[in-house]
């Protein structure tokens, strides 16, 4: 067994099996595991999917939304326990990987446009 | 004064612990290694131990180092360690030293060589600041001073200048064992440690300053 295999064998057990397929431009709700006072609780956060990076175990996505005015960009460590779920909730054209652009765009101008050939 | 294991680093990944916190890990071969040799006050003037790791073929050792080996009836190995103990009691010839001799959360010093620069300047050596850039400027990574005029009219000894950089035994202290794998002789060490992929590395239980080993 060489050194690759033998690393790849240890991610493995840390791997999720459960991800949906997620593109960039796809609107994702993200299920965040949260500690409140020793307690702990799932929040939900919903946006859209701006960048994916890295791969394997170290897989990212970028979650943009706007909240109260204000744009948010959450980087959630897809494989890490503490995202609890993930769940597509729409499929979004982009003809780029990174969706940068939206930052500069507000209200209407931040909408992709939905498509139907890939199943949610 | 306390016995440590020898073994190969293999990479970087990270784990996550139980609270969902990504820990960035080494993955280090730790042995198998076997007891070479057993050195006693009576036989050599001070106890410890001599330990081999990395088998090889035997066309790869001279024939003295094949009779050392015989003598402890261990197979032939690439490298030797000596770790100087108090008393040599429990130890004896051929026997193995695996990685179930740390535990997880355990505090350990790992020895090994760091990566060769070659021949660096004086930005990576030693961290000098850079002339600028632009400007008409042609001060861009020159040393600048290198000390005073006609008094002492030399340069000391010991000014930091460009040269060899790398390549030099380094050790890490106080690094954590992560989890141990018993079956495949694997230790995860948080953060990281000396050398590329395949060097050799040497893991000691942390000499602390004050602590009893």
């Amino acid at each position: 067994m060489n050194a690759q295999e033998v690393i790849r064998s240890i991610e493995q057990e840390y791997l999720k099996s459960d991800l949906p397929v997620i593109h960039v431009g796809d609107t994702v709700k993200v299920g965040v595991r949260i500690q409140e006072g020793g307690k702990e609780r799932v929040q939900p956060y919903e946006g859209t999917v701006i960048a994916m990076r890295n791969g394997g175990i170290n897989e990212t996505i970028t979650v943009r939304r706007i909240f109260q005015g204000v744009g948010v960009e959450r980087v959630f460590l897809l494989h890490s326990p503490r995202v609890a779920s993930i769940q597509v909730l729409r499929r979004g054209k982009a003809r780029r990987a990174k969706l940068y652009y939206l930052r500069d765009r507000v209200g209407k101008a931040t909408r992709l446009k939905q498509r139907f050939d890939r199943p949610l | 004064m306390s016995v440590g294991i020898l073994g190969t680093k293999l990479g970087m990944t990270q784990v996550f612990d139980e609270t969902g916190v990504s820990i960035p890990v080494t993955v280090v071969q730790a042995g198998p290694c076997t007891v070479t040799q057993i050195k006693t006050p009576e036989t050599d003037g001070y106890s410890a131990i001599q330990v081999g790791y990395g088998e090889v073929k035997e066309k790869a050792l001279t024939k003295p180092e094949l009779g050392h080996f015989q003598k402890s009836g261990a197979a032939p190995l690439r490298y030797l360690h000596e770790y100087r103990l108090e008393g040599t009691d429990g130890y004896e010839l051929g026997q193995q030293i695996k990685a179930d001799a740390f535990e997880a959360g355990q505090i350990i010093d790992v020895i090994g060589t760091s990566i060769g620069k070659g021949f660096a300047g004086y930005q990576k050596r030693h961290n000098f600041k850079r002339g600028p850039m632009a400007h008409g400027s042609k001060n861009h990574r020159a040393p600048g001073s290198t000390g005073a005029g006609t008094t002492p009219g030399r340069v000391y000894p010991g000014k930091r200048m460009a040269g060899r950089m790398g390549n030099s035994r380094v050790t890490i202290r106080k690094l954590t064992v992560v989890r141990v794998d018993v079956e495949r002789n694997l230790l995860l060490i948080k953060g990281a440690v000396p050398g590329k992929p395949g060097a050799l590395i040497n893991i000691v239980p942390a000499k602390i300053v004050g602590q009893a080993q």
